[in-house]
C-alpha cells in the first residue's frame, strides 16, 4: 500500500489524500441530505444516552434532562437491596430466556418444513397465512388471548377445561410463562423463518444432487445439506437475540400482567414504567433502567466473542 | 400434493414416504393452528353472543347478530382514536421516508467519506440507547409530552433496520455508471436522486413505506408513556380500555362484571368486533402487500 502511494506522489504530486474535510466542497449536497436524520438520531437517540448520567444524580425538576447533585451509585445500591430486586431479576431471566429457547428454533424448523413442500400453490397459502399474526398489534394479540382463554366464556377456555385444566389461566402464576412464550411462538415463527428461507433457497443444488446420488434419504438431507447451509444465518441471528436476551417485550408483559399473576409477570422494564412514569422516582427508575441496558450490552458483546473465536462469524 | 406422480411416489424410499407423510401432516396442523384463531374470530363478531359464550360456534356463525359493531359504531372514543391514528399513521410515516430516503442514497455512495463513520454511529443506536427514562425526561424537556408530535419524533423516526434495506437496495439497484453519466451532464446528486434514483427504487420505498406504517398503526407504546389527554390517544390505547380494562361500554356499564354473565358475553362481541375492526385497514391490505414485506427481508438480510 505504501509502495503505490509513493508512486502516486511522484506522478502527481498535487494528489492529496481524501479526507472528510476536503472532500466537504465536492460532496456538501450529500451532506445536506444526510443532515437531517442525522439531527435527529442526535437529539432523540444519543440525547438520551448521555441523560444516562440521570441515574448517578438526584433528580431535581428544575435541573432538567441530567439532574442534579451527584449522589454515585446510591440509587443502584438502593435496587439490589431492594426485596424486589431479586424477583426481578429471576422473572426478566425466565421469560427470556424460555422465549430464546422455545422460540428460537420454532422458525428454524418452520423453514426447513416449508422447504420440503413441493406443492407451490399450497406453500404459498401456508405462507401467507403463518406470516400474517406477526402484523396484529400487541393489544390485539393480548386482547385475543383473554377473550379467548376467558374460563366460562372463551373457546379455548372451554376446551382446557373439558380437558381438565381448571381455572383463569390469565390469572395463573403457572400458566403466564407458557401462555407469553407459546402466543409469542404464534405471532412471529412465520415471519422469523422467511429469512431462513432465503438463505435455503441460496443452497447450491449440486449439493442435493451429490447427496441424493450418495443415497441419502431426505431426513439426512436436512441434517448435512440444509442445516450445514443455514448455520451462518442460525449465528447471526443468535447473537443478535441474545444481545436482547433481558429486553423482554415490554408492551406484552405490561398488558398481560393482573394483580393475581405479578409474582411472576413484573420484570425489569415494566418496573421501570411503573417506578418512573407512573411514580416519578426518576433517578432510581433511570437506574433500573441502565442496570437492564448494560446487562444486554454486555451479553451482546460476550456473544459475539464467543462466535467469533468459534465460528468467525461476527456482528462487526 | 398433485405434483407427486405417482410413479415418484412408488420410486420413493419407505422412510421418505413417511418422511412427506409427516411433512403434509404438520403443515396442515400448522396452517389450522394459525388460521382458525383469525377466523374464529371474524365468525364469533357476527353470531349471537349467547351461542358464543357456550362454545356452539366452532365453524360457521351461528344466530346472526350486529350488536357488537353496532355499539363500536356508536362508540365516540373508537373513532378519535381511528382519527388520531390515521393521522399519527400517515404523517409519520411521510417523515419517516422524508428523513430516511435521502439518508440512505448518501449512505450507499462509495465515495462519500464519513460512509463508515456514519454507518456505525446509525447502527450503535440499535444496539445501545439512553433507555426509558432519559428518554422521558427529554420528551419532557423539549416539551413534547402530550402533543400529536412526540408520535412523529421519537427514538424509532430513523429506524436503523429501514436504513439498512434501503441502503442495499440502493448499493445494489443504481448502478454506479449511472451516476457518472449523469454528471457527465451536469447533474447534482439533489437532481439525480429526485428524477433517476427515486423512480427506480418504488419497491424499496413501498416497503419500508409499509414496515412505517404498520409500525405507527400499531404503536402502544407511545401513548402509553407520553400522552394523558384522551384526545390525543391513538386506537391502541382505546382498544386497550376497551379490550383489557373490559371499559366495553363508553358509560361504564358491563364493565367489571357487573351485569354477570349476561353483560360479560355482550361486552365480548363487542371485543371481538373491535378487534376486526382495528385490525381491518391491515388485513384487507395483506394479501395485496405481503410480497412487498417479505422482499424487505430478503433485501435486508443480503447484508446485515
Amino acid at each position: 500500500m505504501a509502495t503505490v502511494q509513493d508512486t502516486k506522489v511522484k506522478v502527481e504530486p498535487k494528489v492529496k489524500k481524501q479526507t472528510v474535510f476536503n472532500t466537504l466542497a465536492r460532496d456538501y449536497q450529500l451532506w445536506i441530505m444526510i443532515l437531517p436524520a442525522i439531527i435527529c438520531v442526535i437529539i432523540f437517540n444519543y440525547v438520551p444516552m448521555y441523560g444516562i448520567q440521570l441515574a448517578f444524580r438526584e433528580y431535581d425538576f428544575t435541573a432538567g434532562l441530567t439532574g442534579g447533585d451527584f449522589v454515585g451509585l446510591k440509587y443502584f445500591e438502593q435496587f439490589m437491596n431492594s426485596h424486589l430486586f431479586w424477583d426481578l431479576i429471576r422473572n426478566t431471566l425466565l421469560i427470556s430466556i424460555t422465549t430464546i429457547v422455545v422460540g428460537f428454533p420454532a422458525p428454524i424448523a418452520l423453514a426447513l418444513l416449508v422447504n420440503q413442500i413441493k406443492w407451490k400453490r399450497g406453500k404459498r397459502i401456508l405462507q401467507t397465512t403463518v406470516y400474517l399474526p406477526h402484523f396484529i398489534s400487541i393489544v390485539v394479540l393480548v386482547g385475543l388471548l383473554n377473550v379467548m382463554l376467558s374460563p366460562n366464556t372463551g373457546i379455548l377456555g372451554l376446551l382446557l377445561a373439558k380437558l381438565g385444566v381448571e381455572g383463569n389461566l390469565l390469572a395463573s402464576v403457572n400458566a403466564f410463562v407458557p401462555i407469553y412464550v407459546l402466543s409469542d411462538v404464534w405471532q412471529h415463527v412465520g415471519w422469523n423463518s422467511i429469512i431462513y428461507l432465503a438463505a435455503l433457497a441460496a443452497v447450491d443444488p449440486q449439493l442435493y444432487d451429490a447427496a441424493k446420488i450418495d443415497g441419502a434419504n431426505k431426513w439426512q438431507i436436512i441434517r448435512n445439506v440444509e442445516i450445514p447451509a443455514i448455520i451462518p444465518t442460525i449465528i447471526i441471528l443468535l447473537i443478535l437475540n441474545m444481545g436482547s436476551i433481558i429486553s423482554t417485550g415490554f408492551e406484552k408483559i405490561f398488558l398481560m400482567q393482573n394483580s393475581l399473576n405479578l409474582p411472576i409477570s413484573e420484570v425489569i422494564e415494566t418496573y421501570v414504567y411503573k417506578t418512573g412514569i407512573v411514580s416519578n422516582q426518576f433517578s432510581y427508575a433511570a437506574a433500573i433502567g441502565l442496570f437492564n441496558t448494560m446487562i444486554n450490552f454486555t451479553m451482546l458483546v460476550i456473544v459475539n466473542t464467543i462466535a467469533k473465536k468459534v465460528s468467525r462469524i461476527s456482528l462487526w | 400434493m398433485p405434483s407427486i406422480s405417482l410413479n415418484r411416489i412408488k420410486s420413493k424410499k419407505p422412510l421418505d414416504l413417511a418422511f412427506d407423510l409427516a411433512v403434509i401432516l404438520i403443515c396442515v396442523i400448522m396452517f389450522f393452528v394459525v388460521a382458525y384463531p383469525i377466523y374464529f374470530i371474524i365468525i364469533a363478531s357476527i353470531s349471537d353472543p349467547t351461542f358464543v359464550s357456550t362454545g356452539k360456534v366452532l365453524f360457521t356463525p351461528k344466530g346472526f347478530s350486529l350488536f357488537g359493531y353496532e355499539q363500536i359504531f356508536a362508540d365516540s372514543r373508537v373513532w378519535i382514536g381511528y382519527r388520531n391514528t390515521l393521522f399519527y399513521s400517515f404523517f409519520g410515516t411521510f417523515i419517516n421516508l422524508l428523513l430516511t430516503l435521502p439518508a440512505a442514497y448518501v449512505l450507499s455512495r462509495t465515495e462519500f467519506r464519513a460512509r463508515r463513520f456514519l454507518m456505525f454511529f446509525f447502527i450503535f443506536t440499535m444496539f445501545f440507547n439512553g433507555g426509558l427514562i432519559p428518554t422521558y425526561m427529554l420528551m419532557r424537556d423539549l416539551s413534547l409530552l402530550d402533543t400529536p408530535w412526540v408520535f412523529i419524533f421519537n427514538p424509532l423516526t430513523v429506524n436503523v433496520f429501514n436504513l439498512i434495506i434501503t441502503r442495499t437496495f440502493f448499493e445494489n439497484n443504481i448502478p454506479h455508471e449511472m451516476y457518472e453519466a449523469a454528471v457527465m451532464d451536469g447533474c447534482s446528486h439533489f437532481k439525480f436522486f429526485s428524477t433517476i434514483v427515486l423512480p427506480l427504487s418504488k419497491a424499496v420505498t413501498a416497503v419500508i413505506g409499509l414496515y412505517y406504517l404498520v409500525w405507527h398503526w400499531n404503536d402502544f407504546f407511545t401513548g402509553l408513556i407520553y400522552i394523558r389527554n384522551y384526545d390525543l390517544q391513538p386506537l391502541q390505547i382505546v382498544l386497550r380500555d376497551i379490550l383489557l380494562s373490559n371499559q366495553v361500554f363508553s358509560e361504564g356499564a358491563g364493565s367489571g362484571g357487573t351485569g354477570g354473565g349476561y353483560a360479560q358475553r355482550y361486552a365480548d362481541q363487542v371485543k371481538y368486533g373491535v378487534i376486526i375492526v382495528s385490525s381491518l385497514p391491515v388485513l384487507i391490505l395483506y394479501p395485496f402487500i405481503q410480497k412487498y414485506f417479505e422482499k424487505g427481508v430478503l433485501i435486508g438480510s443480503v447484508k446485515g
